[in-house]
């Protein structure tokens, strides 16, 4: 039985083209880009190509590209970085309920230091709501932070629209760019963000490798110390490899994303259309016309979330739920207690399912079908 | 006649030996094998990690070294309801509970089983030391073949029904045979030592356990005429026989728990281990299962185990006609404990079991024991 990967929002493989930078940068561009020899020359130079074509790729300038550990470290350093440096400005920080726990944990952290943070509320539609950031932004609010897409539904949220509503206002706007940036093209000068978050392993590139777009006029304190890498930003000696991977992955994103998004929409739309017609009962987590090419994430009544995901596994079909799951301790997904409440059986009974380049067209009705037979017998 | 690649067995994986090497037979037999944890109890330990979180992780490199999928499944909640409640209300009412007994019954049998049913298992699988075996086109659960594992007593609650969709893959092999398996394939849990005791309170103090769910009531230590002998922590912390933690000094034999007086908050002590008090001739028990239930008759002859690891003794029963029994045995026996497990066996073959709930000599109902 071929098993069929629909999780490509937890992680994608590399793609060819980045496997193959990555091997052959590896060799040639080993050298420490701090040395003052010439291996060391090289590697520098191929990281100052990176970070261009980074730059490049969403319209910032080669020295508002941080390299970082991933998406993870980017949404930390966003979050805590500018609110340490700018703690004697104000102390209140803006954020929504449904945001990753990069973001989410971030933000309790800075909580414990004495920061005031504000949680957006999520609507069903799975979207926050730009008037509840105006009614909750304050003079001395310092960085709103809001995804662009959501991770466990896919819904893209109203990014211009906050940016417009913080235009007059001293907060920075910073948005986690993880799951969007491979199916939406960015401008961040045109959308007026000051940063932004984005994960090499999210776009088929390597894992332990992302960046922050942090805008010239950004204050940032570093997180990490040592060696003052990054513009004494991010000490650390600078991975090369995963750059070169990072930036074949960003290319890629940019040149194919029109033809991936037309791929990944038409996999999703076959596999809800032969879920139809195996009547399998479901409905959609947030608004699907919103939804981000890749991602949907479906609820299946009568269900349950985990012997939902290990009977898709056991028939070979990966798919996942937003709830954390640790030796068995099971937590309904925070994202979807946000859309609908904690005593909503949604919270309980939805998986996500997410495509890309593992996928075809037959795969995913074949998935589909699978699924429609373990529902079948559970319901 | 389908072929063993085609039967999904779904063992229960707890990060010991025994179901380690329990889930490495199967798949070494062919099987679709598929290992599931689960997680009863929360817990955290003086690090503040999960309890649960290690032996989880030891689930994960024994599956991975067999190639079989896991999963962890959560049953807090079903354990809280069915078997924490439970032992608290039994430890309450002055008895002494078998938790492990309702957790086969309740959550590895019932709940575990339902889940495994839900992801297309034909059979349930267990590290018990216990064995099944068809007899007449009869499905019959026998004794584990190592006198001294043999797990039978704990699973006396379970039916035909249950055991026709269970595989105990040790019941044949002597411990030691275990261990050697698990040793000979470099298992990760080959050398991890057997967990003892009571399995949420693990290796913690049971009496400070106990105390942070049911109130201590200290009282009296009196021999049954009377004389007062001392002060004891709360009824709930002893067991019938016991002599360890009375703290009686003195002259002449040692002093042993021979009852409770509940309504007074006494607690009964004698002198001498064969102490004529902790003594009985007969018992009656409730909750009483019958494995095969139309194999056995109104009244018969059998052996009878009173508790873990006992040797068998001879005993009479009779059904009664609300279900619970009378139990005669062939000789007195020492410190049969309301709450304990009474098993039925017939040669290798359990018949069941139930739960002892009085105690008899010469005819007269023991009250004094709780």
């Amino acid at each position: 039985m071929e098993a069929i990967y629909l999780d490509h929002a937890a992680t994608t493989p590399m793609s060819e083209e980045v496997k193959e930078t990555v091997c052959r940068e590896a060799d040639a561009y080993f050298g420490n880009p701090s040395s003052i020899h010439s291996f060391g020359r090289r590697a520098r130079k191929l990281l100052d190509e990176a970070r261009k074509v980074i730059a490049a790729s969403i319209h910032a300038s080669d020295r508002e590209i941080i390299f970082t550990s991933g998406g993870t470290e980017a949404d930390n350093m966003a979050l805590i970085g500018t609110a340490l440096a700018r703690r004697h400005e104000g102390r209140h920080i803006i954020t929504t309920a449904q945001e990753h726990h990069a973001v989410l944990h971030a933000a309790e952290h800075l909580e414990k230091q004495g920061f005031d943070v504000t949680y957006l509320p999520v609507y069903e539609n799975g979207k926050i709501s730009p008037a509840d950031l105006n009614a909750a932004l304050r003079p001395d609010t310092i960085v709103v932070s809001v995804m662009f897409a959501n991770n466990e539904t896919g819904v893209i949220q109203p990014i211009a629209e906050i940016a417009a509503l913080l235009r007059d206002h001293p907060a920075y706007f910073h948005t986690d760019a993880v799951q969007a940036f491979g199916s939406i093209d960015m401008d961040v000068r045109q959308l007026g963000v000051d940063l932004l978050s984005v994960s090499g392993h999210k776009i088929n590139g390597p894992k332990g490798i992302g960046f922050l777009y942090a805008a010239q006029h950004v204050k940032l304190e570093p997180l990490l110390f040592g060696g003052e890498q990054e513009r004494k930003r991010r000490s650390g000696t600078e991975n090369t490899t995963g750059a070169a991977g990072l930036v074949t992955a960003v290319k890629h994103a940019a040149e194919k994303r029109q033809a991936r998004a037309e791929a990944y929409g038409s996999y999703k739309e076959a596999f809800l259309n032969e879920l139809k017609a195996e009547n399998v009962a479901f409905s959609v987590n947030g608004l699907l016309e919103e939804t981000i090419p890749s991602t949907v994430n479906l609820s299946f009544p009568g269900t349950h979330v985990e012997q939902l995901l290990m009977n898709f596994d056991l028939a070979g079909v990966a798919a996942a739920s937003g709830s954390a799951c640790t030796a068995g301790s099971h937590e309904p997904s925070h994202v979807l207690v946000a859309m609908y409440g904690k005593e909503d059986t949604r919270t309980m009974n939805s998986v996500r399912f997410s495509f890309g380049i593992l996928n075809t067209l037959e795969q995913s009705q074949e998935a589909a079908r699978r699924i429609a037979k373990i529902i079948k017998r559970l319901v | 006649m389908k072929e063993n690649k085609d039967i999904r067995v779904v063992i229960g994986m707890s990060g010991g030996v025994d179901s380690s090497v329990a889930a490495l037979l199967l798949k070494e037999q062919g099987y679709d094998v598929v290992g599931i944890f689960m997680k009863n109890w929360d817990d955290t330990d003086e690090f503040g990690v999960c309890t649960a979180t290690e032996d989880f992780e030891d689930v994960t490199r024994v599956a991975n070294q067999l190639d079989i999928p896991y999963y962890a499944v959560n049953f807090e909640k079903e354990y809280w309801d069915k078997v924490f409640t439970y032992f608290l209300e039994e430890y309450k009412a002055g008895r002494t509970p078998n938790p492990d007994v309702m957790c086969n019954k309740e959550i590895k049998f019932k709940a575990f089983m339902e889940h495994a049913m839900s992801l297309g298992a034909d059979f349930v699988a267990t590290g018990h030391y216990a064995r099944i075996a068809e007899k007449n086109g009869r499905v019959q659960m026998l004794r584990g073949v190592d006198d001294n594992k043999d797990q039978t007593y704990f699973l006396n609650q379970l039916s035909e029904d249950v055991l026709e969709k269970v595989m105990f893959p040790l019941g044949e092999l002597p411990k030691s045979e275990v261990r050697k398996i698990a040793a000979d394939h470099e298992l990760a849990t080959a050398n991890k030592k057997d967990s003892t005791g009571i399995c949420f309170i693990g290796e913690r103090n049971f009496k400070e356990f106990l105390s942070e769910y049911l109130p201590a009531r200290p009282g009296e230590m009196q021999t049954m005429d009377g004389i007062i002998k001392g002060k004891h922590d709360g009824l709930m912390y002893y067991t019938l026989g016991q002599r360890q933690g009375l703290g009686i000094g003195g002259p002449g034999e040692p002093w042993f728990v021979v009852g409770k007086n509940l309504k007074d908050n006494i607690l009964y002590v004698e002198q001498g281990y064969h102490n004529d008090y902790l003594y009985a001739d007969a018992l009656t028990a409730v909750d009483v299962n019958w494995i095969n239930p139309d194999l056995v008759g109104d009244a018969f002859t059998c052996t009878a185990k009173f508790r873990y690891r006992q040797k068998d003794s001879g005993v009479s029963v009779e059904k009664r006609a609300d279900g619970t029994v009378e139990v005669r045995f062939d000789n007195p026996e020492r410190a049969i404990t309301p709450g304990q497990s009474v098993v039925f066996y017939d040669g290798d073959t359990c018949l069941g079991g139930g739960t002892i709930d009085t105690i008899w000599k010469e005819g007269k109902m023991l009250d004094y024991v709780g």
